[in-house]
């Protein structure tokens, strides 16, 4: 069961401002637990941000974005009620998503 | 006499260089510091911690929502500003945690050593007290830090805060003061604030507990004193500990009345 | 009914409805290149052009390399895409951002960065790429604690 994930979407000046942060240990593969044993690569692999159902934005990532990552992105305009929604996939099939309407 | 001038002005480029790129050092660490806090995984915590404040546990089956934190049972508003405080149903002054820890054995019938077994989590799985932590201090973002300073009890803790802030003590013969006792002072890239003067201790007090980059952990205050005793190669303290309480509660009183901005961020 | 079922089964058996993580592209072969050089290459990704028009926000030191904070705009008309590359990391691909209708050109995301290193913000517009480099030092700070 992925952890929390929380999105926050404002009005600015033409465009939306949304921020997404996710719970995700975003292992690179080459970190070592407390036994010394190697902690497998499980990371976020794709980013799909969604306007009323539409997508946006598509995103591929790797590793190396920082552990419980948090991400900006601005979008075209925005009218009150717009449901805003980020989804992601990680490279074990896991997946989470979160929405929001903007206020 | 032209070659003296010559040689004075290229020490002085070379003694304003050097100044300079001190200066742009700590203006660089500032622009990271500033830069990570616009959007910190402390409100992930701040989540669980809500979800663990409202869980019913323990023996008793309930959940922690009648705690009274210092300004009545249940509210969180602006208790996290008013801590630590004597509580006189605890007959001692409690910080956050040892009053979470009170809590949670007395409401809910838990047992302390289930708890104080592991008061410290890990980036893998966060203690109930990290969680909890950065949901209450968030309730109190924005309101002045007022730590409880008129009884005779709080007013022993803080002078006990104060007497081992200066004490120096363990292997290495250090007190808190060594590292957080003089301006000018830093460690590796980090700039020692000097804790007991209240234009230092404002801004850091007000900033913790934080969530720590380098760790992905959010560290509470208990767990930033039990660091800090363990780096400098002392015994470490007891989770809820007179000794602790009482320097956080010195802490908080140097940096009293300033506005509590946390949860924060830091390396 | 019948019809309906078989249409169905056969929708299923041809694969055209796939897991969510079949669905999503992630390039294998470039993340998993070892040279920025070849990961650009990977992605198609030639002559880049230097442009003031892709700003990249980043601290100069970061205190820890686990978070090191990077805020990407670009006003390069017709803009698609942006791309990151940490040139020291072990795998220096990052990130491909590809913006639709809708969305402006623009990340905030924070990265590891494993040394002191360049970092490559590259930009996809009509058919041409554009680049802006900037140079990350990466310290250990405090005690450690």
């Amino acid at each position: 069961m992925p952890g929390p994930m929380k999105m926050r979407a404002t009005l600015g000046q033409g465009f939306t401002d949304v921020r997404v942060l996710m719970t995700h240990p975003m292992e690179t593969g080459q970190r070592k637990d407390s036994e010394g044993k190697l902690v497998p690569m499980h990371f976020i692999q794709n980013l799909t941000v969604k306007v009323n159902g539409k997508p946006v934005i598509e995103a591929q990532t790797s590793q190396a974005i920082s552990r419980n990552p948090v991400f900006s992105f601005r979008l075209k305009g925005g009218t009150k009620g717009d449901k805003i929604e980020v989804s992601w996939v990680d490279n074990e099939g896991e997946s989470n998503r979160t929405e929001v309407a903007l206020a | 006499m032209k070659l003296v001038a010559i040689a004075v002005t290229a020490a002085a480029a070379a003694l304003l260089a050097v100044g300079a790129s001190a200066q742009d050092t700590a203006k660089e660490i500032q622009r990271y510091r500033d830069m990570i806090a616009e959007g910190s995984p402390a409100e992930l915590f701040e989540l669980d911690g809500e979800t663990l404040w409202k869980k019913p546990q323990g023996p008793k089956n309930v959940s922690l929502e009648k705690c009274d934190l210092g300004v009545g049972p249940g509210v969180l508003k602006g208790a996290y500003a008013t801590l630590p405080r004597y509580f006189k149903d605890a007959d001692r002054v409690m910080d956050l945690e040892t009053r979470l820890l009170y809590c949670m054995t007395t409401l809910q019938g838990r047992a302390p050593e289930e708890i104080t077994k592991r008061p410290f989590g890990s980036a893998d799985k966060p203690s109930e007290m990290e969680s909890l932590s950065a949901y209450i201090a968030a309730q109190s973002k924005g309101m002045k830090l007022e730590p409880g300073l008129s009884l005779p009890k709080e007013k022993g803790s803080f002078e006990l805060g104060r007497a081992i802030f200066f004490q120096r003590t363990g292997a290495w013969d250090f007190s808190c003061a060594s590292c957080h006792g003089q301006e000018g002072v830093r460690i590796r890239m980090q700039d020692l604030p000097v804790l007991y003067k209240p234009q230092f201790a404002r801004p850091v007090i007000a900033t913790w507990p934080a969530y720590r980059v380098s760790t992905s952990q959010f560290v509470t205050l208990q767990w930033r004193m039990n660091d800090c005793f363990r780096q400098m190669r002392t015994p470490e303290p007891t989770f809820g500990s007179e000794t602790t309480v009482a320097l956080i509660h010195f802490l908080t009183v140097t940096a009293q009345g300033e506005t509590y901005n946390g949860p924060g961020i830091k390396r | 009914m019948n019809s309906i079922r078989r249409a169905l089964v056969a929708v299923f058996v041809l694969g055209l409805v796939r897991p969510l993580a079949a669905l999503a592209a992630w390039n294998k072969e470039a993340f998993s290149a070892k040279s920025a050089g070849d990961a650009l290459k990977n992605l198609g990704i030639a002559n880049a052009q230097p442009s003031k028009d892709l700003t990249v926000e980043i601290p100069e030191i970061a205190e820890n390399g686990a978070v090191v904070p990077i805020e990407i705009s670009s006003t390069i008309p017709g803009t698609t895409a942006l791309i990151v590359v940490i040139d020291k990391n072990p795998f220096p691909l990052i990130t491909r951002f590809d913006f639709k209708e809708g969305a402006l050109p623009f990340v905030k995301l924070n990265a590891k960065v494993g040394e002191t290193s360049d970092v490559r913000v590259l930009a996809e517009a009509a058919g041409k790429y554009y680049v802006t480099t900037r140079e990350v030092k990466v310290t250990i700070g405090g005690c450690g604690g």
